[in-house]
């Protein structure tokens, strides 16, 4: 970790340039990360409960997300992959929104149709993305070439994890950015484990970052567990891109303390030292301390905060047990713009079935044909 | 209205696209100042500048990946594939991507863009310049394909496609590129996605085809009615969503159906045309469907004019219904 930029050692102390933020911004983005490790906490409680069906976490990811994304400007894009729920939340998703996602319900805006944990928010730029491995990082590209195209001072922050630097997006969208030279900036979140595989099995490069140079710009190491670090690095990096400057590429180095989801068991391929020493590198607890000796928090203003924000999270999780039920036109609406005859003959033909059972809805008529 | 070929009228539709809505762009492999290899987008650079037509790496699951990010923030991406035997690398963004933008967003986001790629056989391009992949891609929801087989209709229908707002497989026959001449009208014009085109009216024999075969089967039919057999050609110009309504009447009107295409028999397009027709219209039918298609194997180079079909194979097929 020695070559990753550093603001805030592991004990908190300051060993970098001092943060050019007020108290309350601070303080805002200690409630962020905060925010981000009492979703987790609550989500995988209902998933326990068997309430929702799939939760990837972020904890011990809290600093690189809210670090990265506290940087980006209203007007900027954030284009994700699994964990950055969090981030999107900060950045204007609804907690409502958010819930409403994981249950996958008639109130979620992408009417059920992703499994859990796939969140999207086109009011603050947050587009919806897929499953699959690095398809995002070629989109980020392409649009912030739009945004160029138009003139305007845009930037596009592609996040993406340590397993996805090796996929084809990743090496497309990188060469693509280099050459067009557009405002993106590519954040990878090397949280150490893509599901079970150890992010040093990803590549025979010393660093991911080290992959930038091929591209021609420059790629940083940064320590992903330090807040401060994570914004100065991001601060660079957009005001770069937003000038002109082209793309960079940040490397957030970082540990993903709990399993690839709620369905993973990782005890089975890493060792508990290992999360062990991890943990002493806690995101939060490394935050507070610093904010603690500036006196810019008290002790125990972090247990106050988190019981604000469970409080709100439950509230939340109230509205959204009580949902509507998805109405089954949403089957085969959004395949295209109309619907085509053949869909809505489908339909139609279903239906009949679906009423028998009583399992049609409110609004769930025959389409016209 | 002027007399073209089939890729100059390809080219008319990009320039006529280009000069009337600003947000659309041309990308590709050497798609820029040499015009694309066989000449597509020539011009475009010199009329509209490298802002709106350009070279890209040589990356198709770039230029699909990153075309898809400026139709998403708001741009028309004309991404050219250079051979649809490359497309393969851009099929997860294609298929993944593309396709289930609109679905799984709940219509938050869409990606209207058109993707153009020359297929089909008869230049002697060997496995890898020859292929007809229609069938991967019609199979995959959230997706238009469409096929012209005339200069009108190939600028009609890309039109149509670049001005659609979900994203369109534009599939060139690249065998007709110079084979086929015809009158093309001036400026903007669309030819209706999701409609086919009745070739030639009859009514002992229905011949489904598209593209390169269309060609073929004329000449086949014409050579049918010497002997007195009466032949319906259908153009299906869009494979997705089919204008089935059209194909149901189209075979309803003789009973006797012949489906033509290059590409190979199992599980291609042929397959779903019989089934249509079998589910709803079967009795009506006075004979069994047969399919004239490539065959189930990777495609030849030296013998391929045997591998296509011509219009002795679709004649044959055309009889055999006929006498049945």
């Amino acid at each position: 970790m020695s070559s990753a930029l550093q603001i805030l050692a592991e004990d908190g102390r300051l060993v970098g340039p001092e943060p050019d933020l007020g108290a309350e911004e601070l303080i805002a983005l200690f409630g962020h990360m905060l925010r981000v490790r009492c979703l987790d906490e609550r989500m995988l409680k209902l998933q326990r409960a068997g309430r929702i069906g799939f939760v990837g976490t972020a904890t011990g990811l809290e600093a690189s997300l809210i670090g990265t994304a506290s940087a980006l400007q209203p007007e900027d894009w954030l284009w994700s992959g699994l964990r950055e729920g969090g981030a999107a939340v900060m950045r204007g998703l609804p907690l409502s929104e958010y819930v409403a996602q994981m249950y996958c319900n008639a109130n979620d805006t992408a009417k059920g149709r992703q499994m859990c944990n796939h969140f999207q928010h086109k009011a603050s730029h947050y587009p919806s993305w897929s499953s699959v491995i690095g398809t995002q990082l070629p989109h980020a590209v392409g649009a912030a070439f739009a945004s160029r195209n138009r003139g305007e001072k845009v930037v596009h922050a592609a996040y993406c994890g340590d397993g996805a630097t090796s996929s084809n997006g990743f090496h497309s969208a990188l060469n693509f950015a280099g050459v067009w030279k557009v405002p993106v900036v590519f954040v990878v979140v090397d949280n150490g484990w893509a599901i079970s595989v150890s992010s040093k099995a990803q590549t025979a490069a010393t660093s991911f970052a080290a992959k930038a140079q091929a591209y021609g710009f420059e790629g940083r190491d940064i320590d992903g567990n330090d807040v401060l670090a994570c914004r100065a690095a991001m601060d660079e990096a957009t005001r770069q891109a937003r000038s002109g400057g082209g793309p960079t590429l940040l490397v957030l180095r970082t540990y993903r303390m709990l399993g690839h989801s709620s369905s993973d068991d990782p005890s089975k391929y890493r060792d508990a030292g290992e999360v062990e020493a991890w943990a002493a590198r806690d995101p939060i607890q490394r935050f507070e301390t610093w904010l603690v000796q500036q006196g810019l928090l008290t002790p125990d203003a972090r247990r106050q905060r988190e019981e604000e924000i469970r409080a709100e999270i439950d509230a939340v999780i109230h509205e959204q047990e009580a949902a509507p039920p998805m109405a089954l036109r949403t089957l085969v609406e959004d395949v295209y713009e109309q619907v085509p005859r053949h869909l809505r003959a489908q339909f139609n033909a279903f239906l009949r079935v679906a009423e028998e059972r009583g399992d049609a809805q409110p609004g769930d008529g025959a389409f016209p044909l | 209205m002027s007399t073209l070929t089939l890729i100059q009228a390809v080219n008319d539709g990009l320039k006529t696209a280009m000069r009337g809505d600003e947000r659309v762009l041309v990308l590709g492999e050497d798609v820029g100042p040499k015009g694309g290899v066989f000449l597509a987008t020539e011009g475009l650079t010199s009329e509209f500048g490298p802002e709106r037509c350009f070279d890209t790496p040589l990356s198709e699951d770039g230029i699909i990946g990153t075309a898809i990010g400026m139709a998403v923030n708001g741009l028309r991406p004309v991404a050219e594939i250079q051979f649809q035997d490359f497309i393969f690398p851009a099929f997860d963004q294609i298929v993944s991507e593309a396709a289930k933008l609109r679905y799984r967003s709940g219509g938050q986001y869409t990606a209207p863009m058109v993707i153009r790629t020359p297929y089909g056989g008869g230049i002697r391009g060997g496995l890898y310049h020859s292929q007809s992949g229609e069938a991967y891609f019609a199979h995959t929801p959230g997706l238009k394909v469409v096929i012209p087989s005339t200069p009108h209709d190939a600028k009609g229908l890309l039109l149509a496609s670049i001005a659609d707002p979900d994203p369109v497989l534009f599939l060139e026959p690249k065998a007709l590129y110079r084979s086929v001449k015809g009158e093309v009208p001036e400026g903007d014009y669309r030819v209706d996605l999701s409609t086919l085109r009745t070739v030639r009216p009859g009514k002992d024999v229905t011949v489904f085809c598209y593209g390169a075969m269309v060609p073929v089967c004329e000449r086949a039919a014409q050579q049918a009615a010497e002997q007195g057999i009466d032949c319906l050609v259908v153009d299906l110009r869009t494979l997705t969503p089919l204008d089935e309504e059209g194909v149901l009447e189209a075979a309803k009107a003789t009973g006797r159906v012949v489906t033509v295409h290059e590409a190979p028999r199992f599980c291609g397009y042929g397959a779903e045309i019989s089934a249509l027709i079998a589910e709803n219209v079967i009795e009506y039918m006075e004979a069994p469907i047969r399919r004239v298609t490539g065959f189930d194997t990777p495609f030849p180079n030296t013998l391929e004019h045997h591998y296509m079909p011509d219009e002795r194979r679709v004649l044959d097929a055309i009889e055999s219904v006929a006498r049945f």
